[in-house]
Formats: C-alpha cells, sequence, structure tokens
C-alpha cells in the first residue's frame, strides 16, 4: 500500500504537464475568442483578463462582416478545396491503382519520381508556377487557386500504399465479371478506399484551406480571396487597428474545419493512424 | 457449354518456367481437377485459361475458338477464387447481379445518377432481379440478398461466389482452391453441392486443388500436375490405381504410398529388401522403386513377409494406421488395417506382406515399370511336368 500517495502525486505531477501543454497550446484560440469578445476599448487595456467585462462579441461579429464580404470568402474557400479534392482524387486514384496493381516496364521508376516529388516544397516551384500562368494569363483567378495543386504526389504515394493491400483476388474477379480497368478503380477500389480517401481529404482541405502563400502571390481581386487572405487583408485595409471585428473575422473562418473535425472527429483519428503522419 | 482445348502452354517468370508445355483437352461438360504440390503451376495454368494471364507460348481453344489476347470477360467462363473475392462494399444482391449488369447495360446507363433515367433500364434490371433471385433461391441465399459480405460466414460467401459465377450462364467455370478457406465439416459439405452443382448445370468445370480428397471425390478426371508438366491424366479410381509415375504415386493417396528399394535383376526378376518377388519385367535391369499403398501391406508371415519394429500408433475410429520401421529404409512402411483386429503393441516385432498384385513398380528415373506375374497355369503345368 506504500506506493500509493506517490502514484497519487506522480499523476498529479503528470496532469499538471499535461494540462500545462495543453493550456499552451490553447491560449492563441482562447485569446482570440477572449478579444473578439470585448469593446475597442477593453482591449488596449494593460491588465490581463480574458472575460470581457462588456461582452461585444455580437457587435464585432456585425462588424466583421459588414466591413468584408466575409460569406464570399468562406464561399472561395469552399469552391477552391472542394475543387481542389475532387480534381486530386480524379487523377491520383487511376494513378494509384496503375502504380499498385498494374505490370509495366517503369513502374518502379514512374514510383521512385512521385516519391521525389513529394520532397519538393511547393515554394520552390511557385515562381516558375506564377510566371506560367503568366503566360497563359490566368493569374487571379480560381484556376491560378486550383491547378497547381490538382495532380497531388502525395495523395498518388497514399492511394497507392492503400490499394497495395488491396487483394489481387478481387480485381481479377472484377475483370472475369466484365468490368474495365478504369471501371475497376471507381467501382472496386474506390469503395474499399474510402478510409484512405478521408485521410487525405482532411489533409487536402485543411491544406488548402488554410493556405495562405500561394493565394496572396496569384490574387489581386478581392472578391476571390480566400478566407485567410480574406482576414489578412481585413486587418491590412479595412478594420485597421480594430482587433476585435478582425478576431471575430478569424473565428469566422475557422469555425467550418472545427465543426468538421468535432463532427467527424473519428475519422480524423482513424485517417491520421492510418496515415501514421503529422 | 464448351470444351476447353491447351496446346503446349509455356509460362516463364522472369526466367524461370512455371508452365513447360501443356496439352490438355478438356471435354465439354466435364469435371476436371488440377492436382499438385504448391508451386507446380496449376494457379497459374487456370489463370491463363480465364485469361487473366498472358501465356508465354502455347494456345488456347474454347470450342475451338483461339482465345488469346480476348478479355477474361470475352471468355465467357467464371471463377470462383480462394478467397471469394467478393465485393465489400455491395450487399449481395449487387455482387451476385454485377456481371449480369456489366453484361446488359450499356455504359450511360450504368452511370450513377443519369444512368437511372435512361428508357428501357428498368426492364432490364427487372430482368436481373429475377435471374439473381432466382439463382439466390437455388443456393439458399435468399434470406441473405440485402446483407454485406462483412456479414456472411465462409459458407455463405462461399455460395455467394458461386451465385456470382453461375449467375451468367458462362460456359465454363474456373475454381481456384474454393473450399481451401473452409473449416474441415463445411469442405466436405461444399463438396457435395459442388459436385450436385455440376450435375445440374452439366457446364465444364475446372478445379485447382492441392487436396487430393477433393478432387477424388468430384472430378470426373484428375490431371496431376508436377513442376510445370501434367504427369498423369485419367480418372480418379486410374490415378489412385494405376499411377505412371512415381511422383503421382506419392502425390495421390493419403496416407501416402510405401516406397521400398528394389532391384531388377538380370534374369527379369524383382527383388524388394532382398527379397525375391514373384513377378517379371521386361525392363532393362537396375535399381528400381517398389511402391505398396498402405491398405495393400497385409500384417503377418508369408512367403517374402518383411520384419519391422512398430513405432507408432495411429488409431481414427474406422480405420488405425501402423507405422513400421524397416531397416534400410529411411521412413517407416505404414500398414491401414481395420480397427477391428488386435493391433500390434508399440515397440514390437513384427511382419508386413502384400499381394503381388498390389506391387507397383519404379524404375530410377521414376518412370512406371509394367510387370507380369508368372502365369499361373504355366506354373501349373511345369509343376505337373516335374
Amino acid at each position: 500500500m506504500t506506493p500509493r500517495p506517490r502514484a497519487i502525486v506522480w499523476s498529479v505531477a503528470r496532469h499538471s504537464l499535461l494540462l500545462a501543454g495543453a493550456a499552451f497550446i490553447l491560449l492563441p484560440f482562447v485569446w482570440m475568442i477572449s478579444t473578439a469578445s470585448k469593446p475597442q476599448t477593453e482591449i488596449f487595456t494593460k491588465s490581463i483578463h480574458f472575460i470581457p467585462h462588456s461582452f461585444a462579441l455580437w457587435d464585432n461579429f456585425a462588424t466583421a462582416f459588414g466591413k468584408a464580404n466575409l460569406w464570399r470568402f468562406l464561399l472561395n474557400g469552399v469552391v477552391v478545396t472542394v475543387s481542389i479534392f475532387v480534381l486530386q482524387v480524379l487523377i491520383a486514384l487511376p494513378a494509384a491503382y496503375a502504380l499498385a496493381k498494374l505490370r509495366f516496364a517503369g513502374r518502379e521508376v514512374l514510383f521512385a519520381l512521385v516519391l521525389f516529388c513529394i520532397l519538393i516544397p511547393p515554394q520552390a516551384t511557385a515562381i516558375p508556377v506564377f510566371l506560367l500562368f503568366h503566360q497563359f494569363g490566368i493569374l487571379d483567378s480560381y484556376a491560378a487557386l486550383i491547378v497547381p495543386f490538382t495532380i497531388s504526389a502525395f495523395g498518388i504515394f497514399l492511394m497507392r500504399q492503400f490499394f497495395k493491400t488491396v487483394p489481387d483476388d478481387l480485381i481479377e474477379a472484377a475483370r472475369m465479371d466484365g468490368i474495365s480497368e478504369f471501371g475497376i478503380v471507381w467501382r472496386v477500389m474506390l469503395p474499399t478506399a474510402i478510409p484512405a480517401l478521408t485521410a487525405f481529404g482532411i489533409f487536402s482541405v485543411v491544406a488548402h484551406w488554410n493556405d495562405y502563400f500561394w493565394p496572396l502571390i496569384v490574387l489581386n481581386s478581392e472578391h476571390l480571396r480566400t478566407p485567410p487572405l480574406g482576414v489578412a487583408s481585413f486587418r491590412n485595409e479595412e478594420a485597421g487597428t480594430n482587433y476585435g471585428p478582425l478576431m471575430a473575422a478569424a473565428i469566422v473562418i475557422i469555425a467550418p474545419l472545427v465543426v468538421a473535425f468535432l463532427l467527424a472527429q473519428r475519422r480524423f483519428i482513424e485517417g491520421i493512424t492510418l496515415t501514421g503522419i503529422k | 457449354m464448351a470444351k476447353i482445348e491447351l496446346n503446349g502452354i509455356r509460362k516463364t517468370f522472369d526466367q524461370t518456367a512455371i508452365l513447360k508445355g501443356i496439352d490438355l483437352a478438356i471435354e465439354d461438360g466435364e469435371f476436371i481437377a488440377l492436382i499438385g504440390p504448391s508451386g507446380c503451376g496449376k494457379s497459374t495454368l487456370l489463370r491463363i485459361i480465364a485469361g487473366l494471364e498472358p501465356q508465354s507460348s502455347g494456345e488456347v481453344r474454347i470450342d475451338g475458338v483461339q482465345v488469346d489476347g480476348i478479355r477474361p470477360s470475352a471468355r465467357n467462363l467464371a471463377m470462383v477464387f480462394q478467397s471469394y473475392a467478393l465485393y465489400p462494399h455491395l450487399t449481395v444482391f449487387d455482387n451476385i447481379a454485377v456481371p449480369l449488369r456489366m453484361r446488359r447495360h450499356s455504359a450511360l446507363a450504368r452511370m450513377p445518377l443519369v444512368g437511372r433515367l435512361l428508357p428501357g433500364r428498368a426492364r432490364t434490371e427487372h430482368g436481373i432481379r429475377e435471374d439473381v433471385e432466382r439463382v439466390a433461391a437455388q443456393l439458399e441465399l435468399s434470406a441473405l440478398l440485402k446483407r454485406k459480405p462483412g456479414q456472411l460466414s465462409g459458407g455463405q460467401r462461399q455460395r455467394v461466389a458461386v451465385g456470382r459465377a453461375i449467375v451468367r450462364q458462362p460456359v465454363g467455370f474456373l475454381f481456384d482452391e474454393p473450399l481451401s478457406n473452409l473449416d474441415a465439416k463445411l469442405r466436405v459439405h461444399m463438396r457435395a453441392e459442388l459436385a450436385q452443382l455440376h450435375r445440374q448445370l452439366k457446364a465444364t468445370f475446372v478445379y485447382v486443388t492441392h487436396d487430393q480428397a477433393e478432387a477424388m471425390t468430384m472430378s470426373s478426371r484428375i490431371a496431376v500436375m508436377i513442376e510445370g508438366n501434367i504427369v498423369q491424366i485419367g480418372t480418379p479410381a486410374e490415378v489412385y490405381e494405376n499411377p505412371r509415375d512415381i511422383r503421382v504415386a506419392e502425390f495421390v493417396g493419403s496416407p501416402k504410398i510405401n516406397a521400398m528399394p528394389g532391384v531388377i535383376r538380370e534374369d527379369r526378376g524383382l527383388e524388394v529388401l532382398g527379397r525375391q518377388l514373384r513377378l517379371n519385367t521386361t525392363a532393362a535391369a537396375g535399381r528400381c522403386t517398389v511402391c505398396v499403398r498402405p491398405e495393400r501391406m497385409e500384417l503377418g508371415h508369408g512367403p517374402g513377409a518383411i520384419a519391422g519394429i512398430v513405432t507408432h500408433l495411429e488409431h481414427l475410429g474406422a480405420e488405425a494406421f501402423i507405422h513400421v520401421k524397416v531397416d534400410r529404409i529411411d521412413l517407416p512402411l505404414l500398414a491401414r488395417v481395420s480397427p477391428d483386429q488386435q493391433l500390434p503393441e508399440i515397440g514390437s516385432a513384427i511382419h508386413l506382406g502384400f499381394s503381388a498384385n498390389a506391387v507397383r513398380i519404379f524404375d530410377a528415373a521414376g518412370k512406371r515399370i509394367d510387370v507380369t506375374a508368372p502365369a499361373r497355369s504355366e506354373r501349373v503345368r511345369e509343376k505337373a511336368l516335374g
């Protein structure tokens, strides 16, 4: 019975450490919500207080929605992320199927090239792609936001690894039943790959919803701005130093991802354990 | 219904020869079993017939038509896989309906959403429903049509796989070890069901297995494949009683046939373990192997009986196996006896004998040697003369 008190001490220490870590990570979010709930006069006080003395969240939301077209930014975010994901799937699935299940000369070399592409950071190709799009004259458009991400080397790699685990018998049964090779991709492989596809979807949507770098480079028009860019411009031009509405706008743009996470928490965790990364 | 002919089928993977020139004519409506140890190429041969694997050389003909280069689905054969290969996301009904939908609907009608609007689709779909339900009733799957494969037992999945194969009425069926994932009891049951199905459909069945009990009980002919060659083709009784090669003799039959070293003498007589057999052969003198099935071994003394020590007994209820260690042979000899009789004790000395017609002799290369018993009438006459 002697180790009992020591176990309690250890347990307390452990939990305090974890709580401290959690608090550290949550603090910016709490600060954002707190700031968004304060009137202008309370934001710039010397004393730190999380609970606002006068609750101004709804006013700040109203100001944010009034000053900038937040709905438009959210819509742009949805259009861009959904288009990117759909196109990525259309390209990655057949490619992954070929790399995993078809036998052809040079398959391993191609796969090595795909792996190599994962290593190239998007910033490295940003300037050449920008110049190319300038030549095509598609800068400052939805196409400029979507096209560079339609071929996802990571997506091809992830789906290829998953397809490797699908038994060959299933594919051969499909061939005997008269399903074409493309039919096999969509009718047989896609339904069995839903968990992997969900994982990939999570990574893709989160990455492109939050992407700041590329939209900043290719966009000029305000009506095409994606949510992070919209909020950033908000700070510079629209709201000036008015941090209340700015934080309220930040809440609005992260809300879809937070809600999606809460709704599909189990899938998120499954997806991330499946891929074993991040 | 179809006759399947294979002429000079060869297959090499990276310079390893898997099939070394297979010639085989499978008659219309026949149930032929391809058996052999694992790695003998039997599954590869089946996949070549199906069109899932291209052969390196040789040709496959179905009903006289060369089908090389024709897609698997166009060969009008159905295949049942060892893992059943059911579509995990589809219900039993949809699994069985897939081959019909792929055949009867146009590509446009198979499209999601758009297809539903096409005229005539509903009528075709109705026909498919009738066919699927007929097959499901035949295989006693009617109650399970709405389930997914994951909710079925092994035997039920097996029946769904068979249903998917028979629903489009192909000319031939290919089975790739379809029962090996089932437990022993179910396997015996499904054996009877498949044999019954063959009698009903009267279609050509090609059945790959390494389980000789399946081959012996269901098929009208057995082709024994060893190391990429068909070594012998014949009825189950023929292959069992008259193996043309020692590898066939050893592969077919469980427990394994007893093999003993023997000698063909210059005077055409035969000896085994130094004892003379009352048999003659026309083969050249030299070493040979004398084989006797365990059930043809007899306990007790007699002319030419072999002495040994009982090392192990296996009592299986309906029969018993006696393992007898004999000098100069590594493996113990096996005798399969009725358990009614008094079984010898382990460690006791025993004599084993066998009659002349139980003996199968193979030369040093493993080929069967024909032997003749000196005609009894001749011997009688000799005696009479003497």
